[in-house]
């Protein structure tokens, strides 16, 4: 048990903050942690900041060298990770493709897949959006109804799904089909990719309660895509989509404390200034939610220790999603309370009459986080039943 | 960077636990805890002389192992795991951290040893009937005359405070306040002057004494007059260890539910298979879990001593406290009527998780000490 950098590390984090340092300058510096899963601030610049990642190879660094990688370590992950976030570096807009799609594609995919479909992530010439969720198919996404039907050399597919974050940014879409109506409801599914640019598919913003849409609706109305755009065997999907969501509530979200960190700073930096830390209860509550982070800091590298040692983080991973997506809500609350009043006036914005700042943002986004990447609900489930064993709920 | 016990560990930990599982069941922590005394010699003596759990994290010099805290962190979780009934946390964290830190090099020669081999028991008198575990709880004046002083006054709460023969009693200079004049004194347990009136507790696993002090002479340990530093750093240390003994209980609570959810069959199918029990339990498992991380990143930072440690301290014992109640009130509740009776164990560790709570500040006085210490 040692919690300080090894040698090789501490060359590792001196060598990402000399690169942050060189890099992270003129408009780049300017848009510094502005930018988030529900935020477009200054997207053609974060753009172009994340083409510089990839050309360097940060973006795609847990890729193995063939592909472009640096094959790094999960600690080397981590410690980019953490240093990106210290240097208040602008939110990632790669997220999905080379957060979600691409570990799955280096699972699942074949040689062509990889080498047709890597390079464009980290060029950054390709995004990519998750098809997952449908308007009957939520927690239960076994559900899913939309159709993929070979017609000669190419899919053709039919449906809706819905909660498609940055949709209308996207160029290609990995989706959860059904391809085979007949067999039981996890074994007729397929991981088609479709492409987003053609006349068979609409996307239609979602406005949420956040006023703003980021979120998306996704009609396939006889789009199309080549036969051999399957992630895995056809009909045998469900395991790839349950392994896209093993790195959504995994690894992926590791490195997001230090974000936390920094907004749990500005709350009680808030409270200062409106006299709420006089207050016993509110003192009571900021040193909840200080408590909360660091130990979501810790629990984070439990879970990489085993990580490191068992190559896998198993369903344990719930306990992550659970632990921060109910921390965030609280801290929104929280800080919600701390403003008193003024927390109900928005700011207001030339031609926005919605415009949230960033504490009424967390309040009212973290609403969404309790839900989306399996609710909190499906993750009790896991827990319950994948890591304590208990009895499944008959059916 | 690595968050997970070395081989070594694993494998102390699994050498005390078979020690424990055969010393101590739950027919035996029944037998203790009815008992005045509260432990049994001869597994005190075992656990010194064939495991060496006293002198772990001693210094080698005074007969110690030199292990640390993460070592001991280990030894303590799993003593909490099955409610050991034994005077460990009060001779081997409490007094013994208290010699280590207050201690001249000399003093700490003349008591460790002792402590080391199992000899002597040991207890830290500080609490007094006010309730307070801060500097102005301690309202216990000592006296000076000629080399050696005189102390007058009551504490409370002591913990193995009758069986110990040997008590460390913090005390303050007279006419001094808050963290001044605070200093450390160390007496026989069989001292003239000193009653010792052991007390009924609600929780029977950890004992309890009242010590009155009428003219007791008492020796110094370490400077007169400058104890605040050495005691504040001694309560953050067992606060440290109190978390990790804590984390022991709940996992045993979350284990408990978790077997008797399988098991259990009511409307045709076990009651872990309906969603109100399952999810009860999964938020035990995040909050065990989470307090695993919070006592684990603790010791470690007890074991090197650096700036961390109030902080991490406080922390640890906070979240510990809240999360080894919950499961230890949700295992009652989901064992449902047999959960409330004295034959099964559930009430057990219900009340040490309340005992352990309010043992050195709960969750609230330790939630406002964090808020100083980091600034708020």
């Amino acid at each position: 048990m040692d919690f300080r950098d090894s040698g090789d590390e501490a060359a590792f984090r001196d060598e990402v903050r000399a690169w942050l340092a060189e890099h992270l300058t003129a408009e780049f510096a300017g848009i510094g942690g502005r930018g988030g899963p529900a935020d477009e601030d200054a997207w053609d610049v974060r753009l172009e900041w994340e083409r510089l990642l990839g050309k360097d190879r940060w973006l795609g660094m847990a890729w193995p060298e063939e592909y472009g990688g640096r094959n790094a370590s999960i600690v080397e992950q981590v410690i980019f990770n953490e240093e990106y976030a210290k240097a208040n570096a602008p939110a990632r807009v790669s997220f999905f493709g080379e957060g979600l799609f691409a570990p799955t594609l280096i699972a699942y995919g074949t040689e062509e897949q990889k080498r047709r479909f890597l390079p464009k992530i980290q060029s950054v010439d390709e995004l990519w959006c998750q098809g997952s969720s449908e308007p009957n198919a939520g927690s239960d996404l076994s559900n899913v109804q939309t159709r993929g039907v070979l017609d000669g050399d190419q899919w053709v597919v039919n449906g809706q799904k819905v909660w498609t974050t940055l949709a209308h940014r996207a160029h290609w879409c990995f989706a959860v089909v059904r391809t085979d109506p007949d067999a039981a409801a996890h074994r007729g599914i397929s991981y088609l990719l479709v492409p987003m640019d053609q006349p068979g598919v609409t996307v239609r913003p979602l406005r949420q309660m956040t006023g703003t849409a980021e979120f998306n609706e996704v009609f396939f109305d006889d789009a199309r895509t080549e036969r051999e755009n399957v992630l895995g065997d056809v009909n045998d999907g469900w395991k790839v989509a349950m392994a896209t969501l093993g790195f959504e509530r995994g690894t992926a979200f590791l490195s997001q404390q230090l974000g936390f960190q920094r907004e749990l700073t500005d709350v009680i930096e808030v409270a200062r200034r409106h006299g709420a830390t006089d207050d016993g209860v509110t003192r009571q509550r900021l040193a909840d939610a200080w408590i909360g982070v660091q130990i979501m800091k810790y629990n984070g590298l439990r879970m990489l220790s085993r990580l490191v040692r068992h190559g896998v983080i198993g369903p344990e991973a719930s306990i992550g999603k659970l632990y921060w997506s109910t921390w965030h809500r609280r801290l929104g609350e929280l800080a919600m309370d701390v403003l008193g009043p003024d927390s109900q006036i928005l700011e207001g914005a030339a031609g926005d009459p919605y415009a949230l700042d960033e504490l009424q943002r967390i309040f009212m986004f973290s609403r969404s986080e309790t839900i989306y990447a399996g609710a909190s609900e499906i993750q009790k489930n896991i827990l319950g039943e994948r890591v304590l064993g208990l009895p499944r709920e008959p059916r | 960077m690595d968050f997970a016990f070395s081989e070594e560990q694993e494998e102390l930990r699994q050498t005390v636990r078979r020690f424990l599982e055969d010393k101590s069941p739950s027919s035996e922590v029944r037998r203790l805890m009815e008992t005045t005394e509260g432990y049994d010699e001869g597994v005190w003596k075992q656990m010194a002389q064939e495991l060496g759990l006293q002198s772990l994290h001693l210094p080698e010099a005074h007969g110690g192992q030199g292990f640390t805290f993460v070592e001991l962190g280990i030894v303590l979780e799993e003593m909490g795991r099955v409610l050991l009934c034994a005077p460990y946390f009060s001779t081997v964290v409490l007094a013994a951290d208290a010699i280590m830190n207050a201690g001249t090099d000399e003093e700490q020669a003349a008591l460790l040893p002792g402590i080391a081999s199992g000899e002597t028991i040991a207890a830290l008198a500080f609490t007094e009937p006010n309730g307070r575990w801060d500097a102005a709880g301690i309202t216990m004046e000592a006296t000076k005359q000629g080399d050696n002083y005189v102390l007058d006054g009551t504490k409370m709460f002591v913990i193995d405070g009758h069986t110990a023969n040997l008590i460390v009693v913090v005390a303050r200079t007279p006419g001094t306040t808050g963290e001044d004049g605070i200093s450390f004194f160390t007496v026989e347990g069989d001292a003239r002057g000193l009653t010792r009136t052991p007390l009924a507790t609600m929780d029977q696993t950890r004992k309890q004494a009242k010590l009155e002090f009428s003219g007791v002479e008492a020796k110094p340990l370490g400077a007169p007059g400058e104890g605040w530093a050495a005691l504040s750093k001694t309560l953050d240390q067992a606060a440290v260890g109190l978390s990790n003994e804590m984390v022991g209980g709940a996992q045993r609570v979350l284990d408990m539910s978790v077997e008797y959810a399988k098991v259990r069959v009511q409307f045709g199918r076990p009651i872990g298979s309906f969603q109100a029990i399952k999810h009860k339990c999964a938020d035990m498992l995040l909050e065990v879990e989470s307090a695993k991380s919070a006592a684990y990143y603790a010791a470690w930072a007890a074991a090197e001593d650096n700036d961390e440690l109030p902080v991490v301290a406080s922390l640890a014992k906070a979240y510990c406290s809240d999360a080894y109640f919950h499961a230890a009130a949700e295992n009652i509740q989901i064992h449902g009527g047999i959960g409330f009776t004295w034959e099964h164990d559930a009430h057990l560790y219900f009340k040490r998780a309340k005992s352990s709570e309010i043992l050195l500040g709960d969750a609230t006085y330790h939630r406002e000490l964090l808020a100083q210490r980091i600034g708020i």
